[in-house]
């Protein structure tokens, strides 16, 4: 709408290129993310490498932190947590996801009202619902998931979901996958809707089925909404904090230990702030780095019609 | 091809309804809980302080809406008009700050909110959201300008505007859809915030509904229904704009990440 009325002017008005605008419109952003991001990040990169303590001087201690870091049952013990807990995630979430999507992508009824109540936990606060979640996760047989899972016949799925250190770990999963399908829900509805009705049709005409349809037609449309999906969930369960320091703040034991909430727990109640930021120098790589990998080979898959 | 409804159409809604029923159980045992006890909502509301932390919560959402806006529709002006290396780069570092995850500044940050005596007020807060989210909120300004045709500011340039004249009166009012996805994506993930809300506002009396929960239960650990009732209340202001909105926040959900 907006580009058409402007072919039309652009033809009438023939104009000079005017200078560009002064640095002065970018500098309160540069000083903000400074001050915010750049310099305490880059002061969090260097004491990773010393033995701070918030008090004192801090020596150079070379890699010693990271040493620790990958020998420490505990905090070796975070970083697998970490990463089992953000596959687990990714992979659930967006398969479900997808499935919503595919399934309010059709002619039912009650679609538009199905879309905002799989998207509302999305817009809550993480906190604040980990500890819905805390309670439904209640070992008695006769609450919460138990509850549920007793009604449906699926008594033998019953768990000890906080206690057992097996299954704290899904229970947080859980949690997380259960707020956050609604928005990889919404991506790939947005992406569905995008999709040219007479496309699926001529597929449809030229015999293939309905997955076939999915497969060959559907799913290469819909690869920027993958690579969107699959990048945001692996950031966000990389760096996932607020469901584990509400529901089991790491345990039992460490078997729900996460890369953020030994960050925390570190800096802000041992007071070791140099190990503190080494664990995080550790996470920034690891986000920044599969980010930028996932989104360079999710890109290069993606297809333009 | 999904042209009718058919039977099979009403076997697939009857599955999606049982699907969103199950999804939605939490929830059902949610409010059940809390108004399980009358006084719930009441002992809640008082003991966890949940009006003063709406107060506090809404403060510096908006107060923090308002700088990303200003400061990084401009800095996007300045990003998206001006083709030279200094640009360039300076988005890219921008850019870096998208996938940089915060917990890196967490402890340097802090010490300088705590040097600095900002610790506890509603300042630190704002200049912690507007500089940890103006990365994602230029790249937002920045896609939303570059795919805008230069013509229409430059017309007033011509007309003897400078840049500044130019921007506030042309370019800044037709930002206004790509602003609408700015504050919802913003507004949601700084109100729902919740680690460094309790690290900076912890025990002040400045402190965010996610923190006065976190709180509150701490202090009932197992009344559940005094906890679900403080749960019920923290998540209804959300919710309710939310409901209002829904087709703007949805799409600027759905969209807003492509920039």
């Amino acid at each position: 709408m907006i580009g058409k009325a402007v072919v039309r002017s652009a033809g009438r008005h023939r104009f000079r290129r005017a200078g560009s605008p002064a640095l002065w419109f970018a500098a309160p952003a540069l000083a903000l993310y400074g001050l915010i991001v750049i310099y305490p990040s880059l002061a969090g990169a260097i004491y990773a490498f010393t033995d701070w303590k918030g008090i004192g001087t801090a020596h150079w201690i070379g890699l010693e932190n990271f040493k620790s870091l990958f020998t420490d049952d505990q905090s070796f013990g975070a970083l697998v947590n970490t990463l089992k807990l953000t596959v687990v995630v990714v992979i659930v979430q967006n398969t479900i996801g997808l499935l919503l999507a595919l399934g309010v992508h059709t002619l039912i009824r009650t679609r538009h009202v199905l879309r905002t109540v799989f998207f509302a936990p999305a817009v809550l606060s993480p906190v604040v619902l980990a500890f819905l979640w805390k309670y439904m996760f209640n070992p008695a047989p006769d609450a919460g998931l138990n509850a549920l899972l007793g009604f449906l016949g699926l008594g033998f799925l019953q768990q000890n979901w906080l206690g057992d250190p097996s299954v704290a770990l899904w229970a947080i999963a859980i949690t997380v996958i259960w707020q956050f399908t609604g928005y990889s829900m919404v991506i790939f509805l947005a992406a569905l809707q995008s999709i040219p009705a007479e496309l699926e049709e001529a597929a449809a005409l030229d015999g293939a089925g309905r997955f076939q349809r999915f497969r060959h037609v559907i799913f290469p449309l819909i690869a920027p909404a993958v690579t969107i999906n699959l990048t945001l969930s692996t950031i966000g369960g990389l760096k996932i904090f607020d469901q584990v320091f509400a529901i089991t703040n790491g345990g039992p034991g460490y078997a729900t230990e996460t890369l953020s909430t030994l960050i925390y727990k570190q800096a802000f109640v041992f007071g070791e702030f140099g190990y503190s930021t080494a664990v995080a120098l550790v996470l920034a790589l690891l986000v920044a780095g599969l980010a930028l990998l996932q989104l360079r080979y999710l890109q290069s898959r993606e297809v333009t019609y | 091809m999904h042209r009718r409804y058919r039977p099979r159409t009403f076997a697939l809604e009857l599955l999606m309804i049982v699907i969103a029923l199950l999804f939605a159980y939490p929830v059902f045992v949610l409010v059940k809980l809390s108004f399980a006890d009358a006084g719930n909502y009441s002992g809640a509301w008082n003991g966890a302080h949940i009006g003063a932390a709406m107060v506090n919560s809404t403060i510096i959402t908006i107060a923090s809406l308002v700088c990303l806006i200003l400061i990084g529709s401009t800095a996007a002006y300045y990003l998206a008009r001006t083709h030279s290396r200094l640009s360039y780069g300076l988005y890219l570092l921008f850019l870096l700050g998208i996938v940089l995850p915060f917990q890196l500044a967490l402890v340097p940050l802090y010490r300088f909110m705590k040097d600095t005596g900002l610790l506890g007020s509603y300042t630190s807060m704002v200049l912690f959201y507007t500089g940890l989210q103006i990365p994602f909120t230029i790249f937002l300004y920045t896609g939303f300008l570059r795919a805008l045709p230069r013509e229409y500011g430059e017309a007033a340039l011509v007309d003897g505007a400078t840049h500044w004249q130019s921007f506030t009166r042309v370019t800044f009012p037709l930002l206004r859809p790509i602003t609408g996805t700015v504050v919802i994506l913003n507004a949601v993930f700084i109100w729902n915030d919740f680690l460094t809300p309790l690290l900076y506002l912890g025990g002040t009396p400045n402190e965010t509904l996610p923190v006065v929960v976190y709180q509150f239960v701490g202090q009932y650990v197992s009344n559940w229904g005094y906890i679900f009732a403080a749960v019920v209340m923290a998540s209804l202001p959300i919710l309710i704009v939310f409901l209002l909105m829904q087709r703007y926040v949805i799409k600027g959900f759905a969209s807003g990440l492509k920039g």
